[in-house]
């Protein structure tokens, strides 16, 4: 699965869009921003005793998107991430930034590239020893920026992220929220055309969450620039990634529009992170399992988008089987725009039953997902 | 013995000991600082990979500093002639005093610098540094309180070692103790020697501490 195609309207839209500093239509559209091509990732000897992190990943990065890869600790979203600015090396296939093979640059070139390509951290990483200031100054020290230009510079990247009249504080002052604002001005100090979020709001709490989401959406909006992110909740991907790659025991098992992945998975770790988002009561993700006993009932996703939004489904659905559902949860969500409902219900799990409903979702065309069976 | 003649025999000890303390002192760290830094970056996978030349220096470090450092005055006697021209004497003490340094300041500049978060090296790499910049712009910074410590250690370590040098004629404070004070049953000498030495260790460590607080910005709080 790819996103390539996907990568190309975004990039026809960005350029008819007209973003400053944007390369022109046509030959520099056509290349994604990053592009996986068989990469793997293998530490130790080859065969027994060494550990396969990622494997044979096929994935390309829509220019100007946000794009969100999710997986489970360990599954090798970290390794991934770090294989696209080379602190990490490809041990097999290639990955291309912007067209250029990172497995093929020198030392050198590879400062180059790092210098185009932000990055953020779950724990900050900022020098305990350098003021808000100083810690955005600290790429363009490093890129051999003037002082003056350096001054002119990192003012307007503080006030961008809301810290303008923090730049003396220390980060042991600061609040983790205002640490990672921090974080991403530096990231965006050389002006790159990429940046890196390794869990960036993972150390956070929801609401800090959801304004460093909103920042970083706005960064997107305003300066163009191509987002990739890694995390293992599925509400940030939800929030502010327009398309999202899952990935497990180093695999991508599913890639494509974060809208579609939502509304419509296909691969049971994506069923299980997106389960994980539902917010079922304790009592009832407990009592979850996998295969139904005699007198079980089914626990049921139904999603409601498009045309199916607007039908009276549920009404149906109850009627259909004879009154014997229940509701347990339910939202209304909307991703990228585009707004969508969860209903979650359960019916008796006998064999008539669930045939009846397969038929009736076969025929209205409703999306469902089984999530498993309760007693 | 006058008042008179016990003060200028101290100031005498006193100057020779600060001599000492201070020239070992500034010497051995220059020398250990990046003897340390290297030790610290130059393991497997690491800014400067070299692993067998770590391995070796890790051990010549971990030799010199099992030395008793009586027995190193007196096994360097001929580097000390080389370097100095005699083998007795106050400059003659710095010798040792300095070689004693090098490994013990530059093993507390590796703690230090291990001691730093992972995550900012790597922070760093992904802004395109070069190794030598993650050393200054990064390592030694962040680690600047723990060194400004260990250097207070050295330096209290030094005034220490600094008394047994009367062995080779290096004369100090400590010298003063033992010759006066102790073999010729002189108890106010020993008084003052004490005293005089508790107040340099308590200086020391507190100019130390006061450096290397403000130079802290790990735990401040508004």
């Amino acid at each position: 699965m790819t996103l390539q195609h996907q990568a190309q309207q975004d990039a026809a839209q960005g350029a008819s869009g007209g973003h400053s500093g944007r390369e022109p239509e046509g030959a520099a559209g056509a290349i994604p921003m990053v592009a996986f091509e068989g990469a793997g990732k293998r530490y130790g000897p080859s065969g027994e005793g060494g550990f396969t992190a990622v494997e044979k990943v096929d994935l390309t990065v829509a220019r100007g998107a946000i794009t969100g890869i999710i997986g489970r600790s360990g599954a090798g979203k970290s390794t991934l991430i770090r294989m696209v600015n080379g602190l990490e090396t490809a041990t097999s296939g290639k990955v291309l930034v912007d067209g250029v093979d990172v497995g093929g640059l020198s030392e050198e070139g590879l400062r180059g590239l790092r210098r185009q390509v932000g990055m953020i951290f779950q724990h900050f990483n900022l020098l305990s020893s350098r003021t808000a200031f100083d810690n955005v100054a600290l790429p363009l020290e490093i890129a051999g920026v003037d002082r003056q230009t350096i001054r002119a510079k990192v003012g307007p990247l503080l006030d961008l992220v809301g810290l303008g009249d923090k730049a003396g504080n220390y980060p042991s002052e600061l609040s983790g929220g205002q640490k990672q604002r921090v974080g991403i001005a530096r990231a965006l100090a050389t002006d790159p055309k990429l940046l890196l979020s390794d869990e960036a709001t993972s150390a956070l709490d929801p609401e800090t969450t959801q304004s460093i989401l909103e920042l970083l959406k706005r960064i997107n909006a305003e300066l163009g620039l191509t987002v990739l992110l890694i995390t293992h909740e599925m509400e940030v991907v939800k929030t502010i990634a327009s398309h999202v790659a899952v990935i497990d025991a180093g695999h991508i098992v599913e890639a494509g529009r974060t809208f579609d992945v939502y509304t419509n998975p296909q691969h049971q770790t994506t069923r299980t992170l997106l389960a994980s988002a539902l917010k079922l009561p304790e009592w009832l993700r407990s009592g979850i399992k996998a295969q139904p006993s005699s007198g079980d009932r089914a626990l049921v996703r139904l999603v409601f988008f498009g045309e199916t939004a607007f039908k009276p489904l549920t009404g149906q659905l109850v009627a259909e089987l004879g009154s014997d559902v229940n509701i347990l949860a339910g939202a209304i969500e909307e991703i990228g725009g585009e707004p969508f409902g969860s209903l979650v219900v359960s019916y008796s799990a006998d064999p008539d039953v669930i045939a009846r409903a397969d038929r009736f979702y076969a025929e209205t065309g409703l999306k469902t997902e089984v999530l498993g069976y309760v007693a | 013995m006058s008042p008179d003649m016990i003060y200028n025999l101290l100031s005498k000890a006193l100057m020779q000991t600060l001599q000492m303390v201070f020239v070992a002192g500034i010497v051995g760290s220059i020398i250990g600082l990046p003897i340390g830094v290297f030790l610290a970056t130059s393991g497997k996978g690491e800014l400067f990979p070299a692993p067998k030349t770590n391995r070796v220096l890790g051990l010549v470090v971990n030799a010199a500093r099992s030395t008793p450092f009586i027995i190193l005055v007196v096994a360097i006697v001929p580097l000390t002639r080389l370097l100095t021209g005699t083998s007795i004497g106050t400059w003659a003490a710095i010798v040792p005093l300095t070689i004693a340094t090098i490994p013990f300041f530059a093993r507390l500049v590796e703690s230090a610098i291990r001691e730093i978060d992972k995550g900012l090296i790597e922070a760093a790499r992904a802004m395109g540094a070069t190794p030598f910049q993650i050393v200054f712009k990064v390592l030694l910074p962040e680690a600047r309180p723990s060194i400004l410590m260990a250097l207070t250690m050295t330096i209290v370590s030094l005034i220490g070692y600094s008394a047994m040098v009367g062995a080779v004629g290096g004369g100090g404070l400590g010298d003063l103790g033992i010759r006066y004070g102790y073999q010729r049953f002189n108890p106010e000498m020993m008084v003052m020697v004490v005293i005089v030495l508790i107040v340099l260790v308590q200086l020391v460590q507190s100019a130390g501490d006061g450096l290397a607080r403000r130079f802290d910005k790990r735990n401040r709080k508004n």
